[in-house]
């Protein structure tokens, strides 16, 4: 902080220094590799000046063992560097067990975002130190992006859809939150901040904030108060499809077809009921794309997540 | 490889046959004509003046950029600024650039035909290309449209409330006019060639256009439809990709992008075969692995269309997805490099004259290397999801597009200007503008690297004010890099008019073009029909003596 040029965001979390491993990695490859080119360049551009003594050329027709030189090295090279960064992709994109579950909600323009305990902030993230954070994102309306260049961490937050990301922040401070895909007038001001605390000041925030609900607790009242129940329910009669155990498990669909009921399919069949009809039903739910906010929807999501399978009610 | 005694010829003398320019001084004589070098002419003119728009757009944004907060204009302005710059500058500039103008006089020219193919076809794609520029035009007017050149849906089909119908349709029309003059080229080098010109004679400017004209034809009919569904979608409310009426809004980035990294081959494979060209010519030798070059031009151009999804890293697509995207766009890397090798090889033992085109050849591949290596940082998975949609991919983008294909566009309109205008432009002015746009365009994008790498994303009107140092530095070079353009351009312009007669073969290059059409050519181009009996770059041991030139 207050350095003018710096030439890196601070560390703050687990993959920062794995990120600038790998740019160090490819600066001084590339450096090299742009330095020996443009050496030649300049070295062949002054031996080989046109004047009045040098006026001979010799045709060098080409060559293919260097040809294949500077194909196959390159390419070597190129192979370590996809290497690298796909095995940190791959450990960016799988959140560890036990993770705390965050829910982020964007909408032009500001960020909306939910704590495993139920508590609720706006722009605000307190998180804390030394423990794995996972993100469920989704947007209200357009496509936004969620970027925390402290913890090298960025994921579209894109409507209709759910996406997922995770860090651990390891330094204890305030960084911003940027939305880094454009979306709209204010798109440079859809700014945040992330407070990252220790364990035991983040215990102290939770509890010093009011009597929140979780998820799932605001899910069930949502899942009542709608009267999904009415139709949702364990009963031979039931008009509705059964939700226990269902989160995760394959679904048979009256096309024929299957599908993973995961948390994009769900969201779709509470919006959007009759797209993706469950095999023995009819398509009569009503369509709650407009009824519920999204926030709403990620707490029913969250809700039927809580419903188990029961003993002999496979379906 | 040919064992005859390679030489060069000074070109014809001048003919008792009007040139192209002479040849009619009616406005109806220009606006209706089929020859493909005036065709060439009036798309350099309207290409000029997209090209003067989408500057005086850049340099507004880096005028707002200069301090961190938005204080020059309002949010909504900037993000038009920044949607318009990028819309004229990708489908008004660079994409007809190079090969509309000098893909379109020389290839007739260096194949050895009189004409194009369809010299009609030829002008009507002027005609489409300067409808779809009016329409862009008339978004202007209208009130402009701030939706990112990207146009990426649901922020486009449903919340912008700007001319993004209009804008959709301006691309689309466009396209057209893209999609003709690749059929044109692709017929013209397959049917048109000058009997010997077999396709390893060919010069690499022209292998080099039958890649482009290649990604032109597949490419062009996809963004085609994804503007014009993405249109429908605004007007006419149908659920494609907007999410609330059941579309979806990551299948328009595939679309998108299936086209629009191509694209990015449509703006560098022709400025690569210029380059060709340039250093072979102020060498004096021939390409350094000419089968090699010219085949990687055709590897590039097909192994573009399989590379888009390393634009989607960060949507959630399948990470296996991500993978191959990856490992696809290190491929793709390899043509280039070879192309950069086989340039810096052809300087060695040659003999090296710093005229203006070599000058910007040279810059270009320094620039292009910066530009290419940086591809690799993006194609880097775990790197990308902090450097994806910052300045470092603003920074890396430009370099290929300004650095690399703005850079060969003007090494190419130096280098033919003595045969397009038939005069030549003071040497002098014309390096030192070089010069200028060469410092003026690193000031310019080599702190955005910085920048994106601290964490500043693309297309933000207000940014915290540590990064404002960085910022000033490349809103200085942006006015450097704008008065370099204006000084070449003034001085280009002024050599139209003034400047001194060129003779058919100035530089004393091999190629059809210059040994065998006068400066400016006849309307025909040849007097007869060349015949070809040697390589391409077939230069001689020895210099030509200065005496055998006039």
């Amino acid at each position: 902080m207050g350095n003018q040029l710096n030439l890196f965001p601070e560390n703050a979390s687990t993959f920062a220094n794995q990120v600038d491993y790998i740019y160090l990695y490819l600066l001084l490859v590339c450096a090299i590799a742009a330095l020996g080119v443009v050496v030649a360049i300049v070295y062949f551009a002054i031996k080989y000046r046109r004047n009045a003594t040098h006026t001979a050329i010799q045709q060098v027709e080409g060559s293919h063992v260097l040809e294949i030189t500077w194909s196959v090295v390159p390419l070597l090279i190129m192979l370590t560097m996809f290497g690298w960064g796909t095995w940190l992709y791959m450990h960016m994109v799988t959140p560890p067990k036990g993770a705390l579950d965050f829910y982020v909600v964007g909408k032009q323009w500001m960020w909306k975002l939910q704590h495993p305990t139920g508590q609720r902030e706006i722009n605000d993230l307190h998180v804390p130190v030394n423990q794995p954070v996972r993100l469920t994102l989704t947007s209200e309306d357009v496509i936004h992006d969620f970027f925390i260049p402290e913890f090298r961490m960025k994921r579209d937050v894109v409507p209709g859809r759910y996406t997922e990301c995770w860090f651990e922040a390891t330094k204890i401070g305030v960084y911003r939150i940027e939305c880094a895909q454009y979306c709209g007038t204010k798109h440079s001001q859809m700014i945040g901040k992330v407070y990252v605390m220790s364990q035991a000041d983040y215990q102290k925030w939770l509890s010093g904030s009011l009597g929140a609900e979780t998820a799932e607790e605001a899910g069930k009242k949502l899942f009542e108060a709608n009267r999904c129940d009415t139709c949702h329910k364990d009963a031979p009669d039931a008009r509705g499809a059964p939700l226990w155990g269902v989160h995760g498990s394959k679904v048979a669909l009256r096309d024929g077809s299957t599908v993973v009921a995961d948390d994009d399919y769900l969201h779709e069949s509470i919006l959007h009921s009759t797209a993706k009809v469950v095999a023995g039903f009819e398509p009569i739910m009503p369509l709650y794309d407009g009824q519920l906010t999204e926030e709403q929807v990620l707490q029913l999501i969250a809700y039927i997540k809580t419903l188990k399978a029961k003993p002999k009610e496979t379906q | 490889m040919s064992s005859q005694a390679a030489h060069i010829s000074p070109g014809p003398e001048r003919s008792d046959r009007p040139s192209y320019l002479t040849d009619g001084h009616t406005l109806k004589s220009w606006l209706l004509t089929f020859d493909h070098k005036r065709i060439a002419l009036l798309y350099l003119g309207a290409i000029t003046v997209f090209f003067s728009v989408g500057g005086i757009l850049a340099l507004l944004i880096r005028a707002e950029l200069f301090t961190a907060k938005g204080d020059l204009f309002d949010s909504d302005t900037y993000n038009k600024l920044f949607t318009l710059h990028g819309i004229v500058m990708v489908f008004f500039f660079l994409i007809p650039s190079i090969p509309a103008t000098l893909g379109n006089f020389l290839i007739p020219l260096m194949i050895g035909a009189k004409d194009v193919a369809f010299p009609k076809i030829n002008l009507l794609s002027w005609y489409v290309y300067m409808t779809g520029g009016s329409m862009a035009v008339m978004v202007i007017m209208l009130g402009g449209v701030d939706t990112g050149w990207t146009l990426y849906p649901p922020f486009s089909s449903t919340y912008s409330n700007t001319n993004v119908a209009l804008t959709a349709m301006a691309a689309f029309v466009t396209g057209f006019s893209s999609i003709l003059t690749g059929l044109n080229f692709m017929v013209t080098i397959h049917k048109m060639r000058a009997p010997g010109m077999t396709w390893f004679r060919l010069p690499l400017f022209i292998w080099a256009h039958y890649a482009t004209s290649l990604v032109m034809l597949l490419g062009t009919p996809v963004i085609a439809i994804t503007v014009l569904t993405m249109a429908i979608e605004r007007v006419f409310h149908v659920g494609i990709f907007d999410p609330a009426a059941g579309g979806d809004p990551v299948l328009f980035q595939h679309m998108f992008w299936f086209y629009s990294h191509p694209a990015v081959y449509i703006m560098i494979l022709p400025g690569m075969g210029v380059i060709s060209e340039v250093i072979a010519c102020f060498t004096r030798k021939r390409i350094f692995g000419y089968p090699f070059v010219a085949m990687s031009s055709l590897g590039i151009a097909i192994i573009g269309f399989i590379v888009w999804g390393h634009h989607m890293y960060v949507t959630g697509q399948s990470a296996y997805a991500d993978i191959v995207f990856s490992i696809l766009t290190y491929i793709v890397a390899v043509p280039s490099a070879i192309k950069v090798f086989n340039w810096t090889a052809t300087m060695y033992k040659g003999s090296v004259s710093m005229d203006t085109p070599m000058v910007y050849a040279m810059c270009f591949m320094g620039l292009f290397l910066i530009g290419g290596l940086t591809g690799l940082f993006c194609a880097n998975l775990g790197l990308d999801v902090h450097i994806h949609d910052t300045y470092f991919i603003v920074a890396h983008f430009h370099y290929v597009m300004v650095g690399s294909a703005m850079f060969a566009y003007l090494a190419g309109l130096h280098f033919w200007f003595p045969k397009i205008t038939g005069r030549m432009y003071p040497e002098g002015p014309a390096k030192f503008g070089a010069i200028i746009i060469f410092v003026g365009f690193n000031l310019t994008f080599f702190p955005q690297f910085i920048l994106g790498y601290l964490g500043m994303p693309r297309r933000y009107h207000f940014y915290p004010e540590e990064w404002q140092v960085l910022n000033v530095l490349s809103s200085a070079g942006a006015m450097t890099l704008g008065s370099g353009i204006l000084l070449s351009m003034l001085n280009l312009g002024w050599a139209i008019v003034a400047g001194s007669k060129a003779s058919a073969n100035p530089w004393m290059a091999k190629g059809l073009e210059w040994e065998h059409a006068s400066s400016p050519p006849i309307t025909a181009n040849f007097e007869t029909t060349p015949v070809v009996a040697e390589e391409a770059y077939n230069y001689p041991a020895q210099l030509p003596s200065p005496a055998a030139h006039h």
